[in-house]
């Protein structure tokens, strides 16, 4: 009986056991081997027996002509899908909403979610199927009937910002927009009613009624994308442009560049905890002005 | 009298309705997206029933000129595939098994105010979804430290726990499952583990097979683990087999030089087939998707509820 009620009483911490020492694992063990950014790296010697550099990576890092670009690609990027797309998914949600037949609704939802499912590998394959040298479509029949010279798309870098944001937005909008969808379904029907009656059209009901009442649920999706501001979908940037190297120019971000650089162990790093500290730091910055602007909103 | 009912109906919906020109126009619009989500996933299925010699006339289309399932003969002959068929599924159903069970573990106790260290636990698990150590140190703690690569463990492990999962179900079990409800359990003698395994597991049912699916869907179309951890062929999932090939695609396209022989040294697939390789992968997912969407959704927007 005794044995009983002691095991009854540790019961929380047994059943969380499992959970904390995987997060332990996989979340906090890496943490500490930041201290890899110190060290020059030699696989024969171990992680303890490598020999520290002091802050050599970091300046490699940050003396390569790389961070430059690397940096432009990943912010511009990543506040484009931030800003742009969940513009795009709040329109998508407020149209949504008004249509009339529900049945509709659901039908229209379901193939916009679609995407979401595939993985980035098959994404990369739609991609291709259209954008492909010799058989893609746009090569093939789209550009012949417009009278214009094949493309090689796989190697100009210049139109695959368009491309990458045509394609994220693509994956990612249908989904993204549930969550609005749901949020103005829930607004009790007495607020548009009331606006209806002092002479509000459609359009001031979505901006004067709809847009203030999400105010806060936009915040929260903004701070936890504001977080991985930093941390670029490595399966858009790598597999969408199949790892071509001519289009690094325009592809490559922090993300795609640690992983290319995955053997220079104390270099990529290095350039791993920029990327992290600045994607922290980002998360409390917008976090901060939040709780100072709309306190009711912030995450923390 | 019907048409006069619906009239009826139609006279006294609430005034927020969009007007007919605005319903037409919407839906026209709404039609117009749909085939921009549908058509990509149509035309890799048509590629896929292409037969080659009529790839190389006509180049990719939706619907084939010339129909033919010599690409999936191919696909299932190479053996390769259902190798990597056999790691998925089996990865799967080990990860999406272990990883509820230890998530459901998890957030159970955090849902509870009798918890002494539930905000600890809450943060600990939280603080890793805002700073973490990168992918560098993450891969030497899992070569050096765990000695997973080339494992099958490696297909699963390092992923069995999502904290925004765990949010997500202590959420639901929050607004589920009354204090009061397994006080009343308490006080007839049932001990914790008693209450978890025959009260909290089936009334947070619902919320489970949603992070389940979800949990599943991420362990099917994971390319990650194996293109991080994994170099021995024997260990190849779907996903991870499907990049390689892809990566390799221009590198044979560009050689014109090169020989059928040498494209079968190199393993790469026919065009065609490679597209059948696509389908199959992707093709339990659009098949049960429909029937699981709303599972989906719901999951969503319990997970968008600030915890």
């Amino acid at each position: 009986m005794k044995k009983k009620n002691y095991i009854d009483r540790c019961a929380y911490y047994i059943m969380t056991a499992p959970g904390a020492i995987l997060i332990f694992l996989f979340g906090y063990l890496p943490m500490f081997g930041i201290i890899l950014a110190f060290k020059d790296f030699k696989p024969a010697r171990g992680f303890f027996g490598s020999p520290w550099c002091g802050l050599d990576n970091f300046k490699a890092f940050f003396s390569s002509p790389d961070i430059g670009y690397l940096t432009r690609n990943t912010v511009l990027y990543n506040l484009a899908f931030i800003i742009l797309g969940t513009v795009i998914a709040v329109v998508f949600a407020i149209l949504m909403n008004e249509l009339r037949s529900k049945t509709k609704v659901k039908f229209y939802q379901t193939i916009a979610m679609m995407p979401h499912f595939l993985s980035w590998v098959i994404v990369a394959y739609l991609v291709y199927a259209f954008l492909g040298n010799t058989y893609g479509i746009v090569n093939r029949s789209v550009l012949p009937a417009l009278g214009i010279e094949p493309i090689k798309w796989y190697s100009e870098p210049k139109y695959w910002p368009y491309i990458l944001f045509f394609v994220r937005t693509w994956k990612t909008v249908g989904y993204s927009s549930v969550i609005y969808f749901a949020a103005i379904a829930g607004i009790n029907p007495e607020y548009y009613e009331a606006a209806i009656v002092d002479g509000a059209n459609r359009f001031q009901l979505a901006v004067k009624v709809t847009l203030p009442l999400l105010r806060s649920i936009i915040c929260i999706q903004l701070i936890m994308a504001m977080g991985g501001i930093f941390n670029s979908d490595l399966g858009l940037f790598y597999n969408v442009p199949m790892n071509q190297g001519a289009l690094y120019p325009t592809t490559n971000v922090l993300t795609t560049y640690i992983y290319r650089n995955v053997t220079k162990i104390g270099y990529s790093t290095a350039a791993g905890l920029y990327s992290s500290v600045i994607g922290f730091l980002m998360v409390l910055l917008t976090n901060f002005f939040i709780r100072r602007y709309d306190p009711d909103s912030s995450l923390f | 009298m019907l048409k006069q009912n619906v009239m009826k109906k139609r006279k006294s919906r609430d005034v927020l309705a969009s007007s007919t020109p605005e319903n037409i126009v919407l839906n026209i619009f709404f039609i117009l997206l749909t085939i921009v989500f549908l058509y990509p996933v149509l035309v890799v299925f048509g590629v896929s029933f292409t037969s080659s010699s009529a790839l190389t006339e006509y180049g990719y289309a939706m619907i084939p000129k010339e129909f033919s399932l010599e690409a999936y003969k191919l696909a299932v002959q190479s053996g390769d595939i259902v190798r990597a068929y056999i790691n998925t599924i089996g990865a799967t159903v080990i990860g999406t098994f272990l990883g509820v069970s230890i998530m459901l573990l998890y957030a159970y106790p955090l849902s509870r105010k009798n918890f002494k260290h539930r905000k600890f636990y809450s943060f600990y698990a939280y603080f890793t979804t805002i700073f973490g150590g990168g992918m560098v140190p993450w891969y030497i703690i899992c070569t050096q430290l765990l000695h997973i690569n080339n494992t099958f463990w490696a297909l699963f492990l390092p992923s069995l726990v999502s904290v925004w999962n765990i949010i997500v179900l202590r959420t639901f079990i929050t607004t589920n499952i009354p204090d009061e409800l397994l006080e009343a359990a308490r006080i007839d003698g049932c001990g914790e583990f008693r209450i978890f395994v025959s009260m909290v597991i089936p009334l947070s049912k619902a919320g489970t097979a949603t992070i389940a699916l979800f949990t599943a869907l991420a362990f099917w179309n994971d390319y990650y683990l194996p293109m991080m951890l994994i170099t021995d062929p024997k260990y190849y999932n779907l996903q991870y087999y499907l990049q390689l090939i892809f990566l390799n695609i221009e590198a044979l396209t560009k050689n014109t030089n090169l020989s059928a022989a040498n494209a079968q040294a190199m393993k790469i697939p026919a065009e065609t087939t490679r597209f059948a390789m696509c389908v199959l992968t992707m093709g339990p997912i659009l098949f049960v998707y429909p029937f699981f969407q709303k599972y989906f959704v719901k999951g969503l927007t319990i997970g968008s509820v600030k915890g």
